[in-house]
């Protein structure tokens, strides 16, 4: 009797493992498109950037090694901290104004009031329309709006700077909105209820039930913007395009200028874009932690 | 496991991005193709519907044409130069320009094209390499419209003894005559005596390059540098003559000061083809600005340049600045038999009698080609007012000294203390040092 119970582990034991093996002998064949793709579109590029880095070129395929000098020359003049600055600067202000916007947008439009889903539809189209077209719209309409002062755009950089933030709210707001009011739907009723009952006033009602439970959508919500105020490239292109000189030039157009615009200087782009990596990765990764360290299960 | 998989895979990764580029750098184009990179926006219209067809019917050769927008050939030229099918003939501005693209740019000794440029010494090269050869010779100045001028001369108000535009040999005269009319400018029908002095991204080579060169070839004249020489520092000497000119042209414009900035050179050209300004600062590559703009309101008869006058001593014996910033290189990593085709096209554009057609009435190029007789030059009023201010006697023309700027980046930085000048966040000494200071730098970083 005894033996049985041990036989039939033994078949069940080398079953699992002729499965383990037969998984891993075909795992790296059924992998392999998806690995393909991947190694294509973004593991060769990455590599060959990184190592491109090192190098001084003019065309990709051909470049002599130079070791960290391109990294020492991204410092010869202010060019990248100015604009790392005026990212960040950019991107604190957008992340607090379209997340307040969205989620304020989100509260009235999920209390049941008449035409919701068309104030959804209409918030959420600026979000479908391209980054440069948006640039070229929103050029027009704030030189329009400064013609009385005698002002253009690129007249003073801290035009150029609201302008950008004035965009990208229009645009991501919707966006984010939809994500919010995912969220608050999603909040139980049962949870509402009680706290009703148990005499909870709006404040406390939207500080303990409402924001707690949308938590995972802050999270989603704050990391999109951050990260997309970082990597802002079109509009800041069709806006100002870092005009007055360079002083509303981000990171991304500012590797971009430093890639095509100077010659000499695309390993210096190059060891940038690196670098832009490496602080959007760092950046998003914390945001991301901090956020999940909040987020509570309803 | 896994550690053993990434390897494998970057292995792979590597293997196949050097299989990847290999076949890549040896792709053919399709047969009986030449690509070529365009240079001039203003007239990639008539390569496209005018010379590509004739080209093609005339030798069964497809004339591929590609046209970088307004100021991004460089970055154009760069991204496609590492394609599968890179263009064969690009064009290059200098030897600042060359020196960047030098490592496939195939020696032109042999081609017929390089035999029938009439000044061999016009060419660029390295050593006993010829590897560029210039097409087109232009000029710049200032443009006038003389109907305006002759209204304004017409006028009993008028503050100026003299009585034809042609009397403005130097900047007093141009700065009287200006702001006279700038008085005047409702009796004149005009809006501003300049065309808008355009700020706008990409837009502003016509200072930091075309204006600045005045008062740079002065300063070179006077240190007896040589064209086309190294120069690893400016003073900047004739700094006040180009603030002379630069308020005259900021505060006689059509357009107000601080919405310089979104304006662009088509702006300016247009505000000029539609009568509403006097002068616009530009070269004879304009014409088809001003002739083709709906609604012009010039007569080619109209049309005049006079030099760029800032009030250095001795300003009455310069004309326009004459040069050329364009030379066509081919690449050498096309094959043997595409270098040929577009040898076969160049000349068949400048040689031909079909070419040659298209060169005078449609490109209107002033070309440096023995093949090209008195007759033959261009007949648009630019160009032959180029001309003739070329054969003035007792006038010589002022060589493009801007060659020898040492990088784009200065032209920018420089460009864009022009801007802020013209707003006020910088003043003239500040715009003097920015030029100064990037001059150096820039020189440093690039040689």
């Amino acid at each position: 009797m005894s033996a049985l119970p041990q036989a039939g582990r033994i078949l069940h034991l080398s079953w699992e493992s002729v499965m383990q093996k037969s998984i891993q002998k075909y795992f790296v064949l059924f992998a392999l498109p998806g690995l393909i793709c991947f190694a294509i579109a973004f593991l060769i590029p990455m590599v060959m950037g990184v190592v491109l880095s090192f190098f001084k070129f003019t065309t990709v395929t051909d470049g002599t090694f130079i070791g960290i000098e391109n990294y020492k020359r991204i410092f010869i003049n202010n060019d990248f901290t100015s604009a790392l600055w005026f990212t960040v600067k950019f991107t604190v202000v957008s992340v607090i104004t379209i997340n307040l916007g969205a989620f304020t947008l989100a509260m009235l439009l999920t209390r049941g009031i008449k035409g919701t889903n068309a104030f959804r539809t209409i918030f959420f189209m600026p979000n479908l329309i391209g980054g440069i077209v948006l640039g070229w719209i929103w050029q027009v309409i704030i030189n329009g709006v400064l013609l009385p002062r005698g002002v253009t755009i690129v007249s003073d950089p801290k035009y150029g700077f609201w302008g950008l933030v004035v965009l990208m709210n229009w645009q991501n707001i919707g966006y984010m909105m939809v994500i919010y009011i995912a969220g608050i739907q999603n909040i139980s009723h049962d949870l509402i209820e009680a706290a009703q009952i148990d005499g909870a006033n709006k404040v406390t009602m939207l500080r303990s039930v409402i924001l707690p439970s949308i938590m995972p959508s802050i999270t989603i919500c704050s990391f999109l913007t951050l990260t997309n105020g970082f990597k802002l490239f079109d509009q800041n292109l069709a806006l100002t395009a870092g005009d007055p000189g360079k002083q509303t030039e981000m990171l991304a157009l500012n590797i971009f200028n430093t890639f095509y615009g100077r010659s000499g200087f695309e390993g210096v782009g190059q060891a940038k874009a690196v670098i832009f990596t490496i602080i959007v990765a760092f950046i998003a990764l914390t945001q991301l932690r901090l956020t999940r360290s909040k987020e509570v299960e309803a | 496991m896994k550690k053993s998989l990434l390897i494998a895979l970057l292995i792979v990764s590597v293997a196949m991005s050097s299989v990847l580029f290999a076949a890549g750098a040896k792709e053919a184009a399709p047969a009986k193709e030449v690509y070529f990179l365009n240079f001039k926006p203003e007239i990639a219209d008539v390569y496209e519907t005018k010379i590509a067809p004739a080209f093609e019917k005339e030798t069964g050769i497809k004339l591929k044409v590609v046209t970088a927008a307004s100021g991004t050939y460089a970055q154009t030229l760069k991204s496609e130069i590492a394609k599968s099918n890179p263009p064969v003939i690009f064009q290059t501005n200098g030897p600042v320009g060359l020196a960047e693209s030098k490592n496939y740019t195939a020696d032109l000794k042999n081609t017929e094209f390089y035999k029938i440029l009439s000044d061999k010494t016009m060419a660029l090269g390295d050593g006993e390499k010829v590897l560029a050869i210039p097409y087109a010779v232009e000029g710049y100045g200032i443009i006038y419209n003389d109907a305006i001028m002759r209204k304004y001369f017409a006028l009993p108000n008028k503050a100026v003894s003299i009585k034809s535009a042609d009397e403005i040999t130097n900047f007093a005269t141009l700065k009287a005559v200006v702001e006279d009319m700038t008085k005047n400018k409702s009796a004149l029908g005009i809006q501003g005596v300049f065309a808008s002095t355009s700020l706008a991204a990409g837009n502003q080579w016509r200072w930091q390059t075309h204006l600045v060169n005045v008062p740079l070839y002065f300063e070179v004249r006077d240190a007896n540098i040589a064209m086309g020489s190294k120069v690893p520092e400016i003073k900047f000497s004739y700094s006040a003559n180009m603030k002379n000119i630069w308020d005259l042209y900021l505060n006689n414009s059509s357009t107000a000061v601080g919405l310089l900035g979104a304006k662009s050179v088509d702006d300016s050209m247009a505000e000029f083809a539609l009568g509403q300004v006097a002068m616009v600062q530009n070269g004879n590559w304009g014409a088809g600005q001003i002739l083709g703009v709906k609604g012009n309101k010039v007569s080619d008869a109209d049309i005049k340049f006079m030099p760029i006058y800032t009030g250095a001593a001795g300003e009455e014996k310069y004309g326009l600045n004459v040069g050329t910033e364009n030379y066509l290189c081919i690449n050498s990593n096309a094959s043997v038999e595409q270098q040929k085709m577009a040898d076969q096209f160049l000349t068949w554009l400048f040689a031909s009698e079909t070419g040659k057609q298209f060169v005078k009435n449609d490109l209107m190029f002033i070309t440096p080609f023995n093949t090209f007789k008195d007759s033959e030059l261009p007949t648009d009023p630019l160009a032959k007012d180029v001309i003739r201010w070329m054969n003035k006697s007792g006038v010589s023309s002022i060589p493009w000294a801007f060659s020898m700027i040492p990088s784009e980046e200065w032209k920018n930085q420089f460009g864009a203390a022009l801007a802020d000048y013209s707003v006020g966040r910088k003043n003239w000494a500040e715009v003097e040092k920015v030029a100064v200071d990037a001059w150096k730098t820039e020189f440093k970083l690039t040689n």
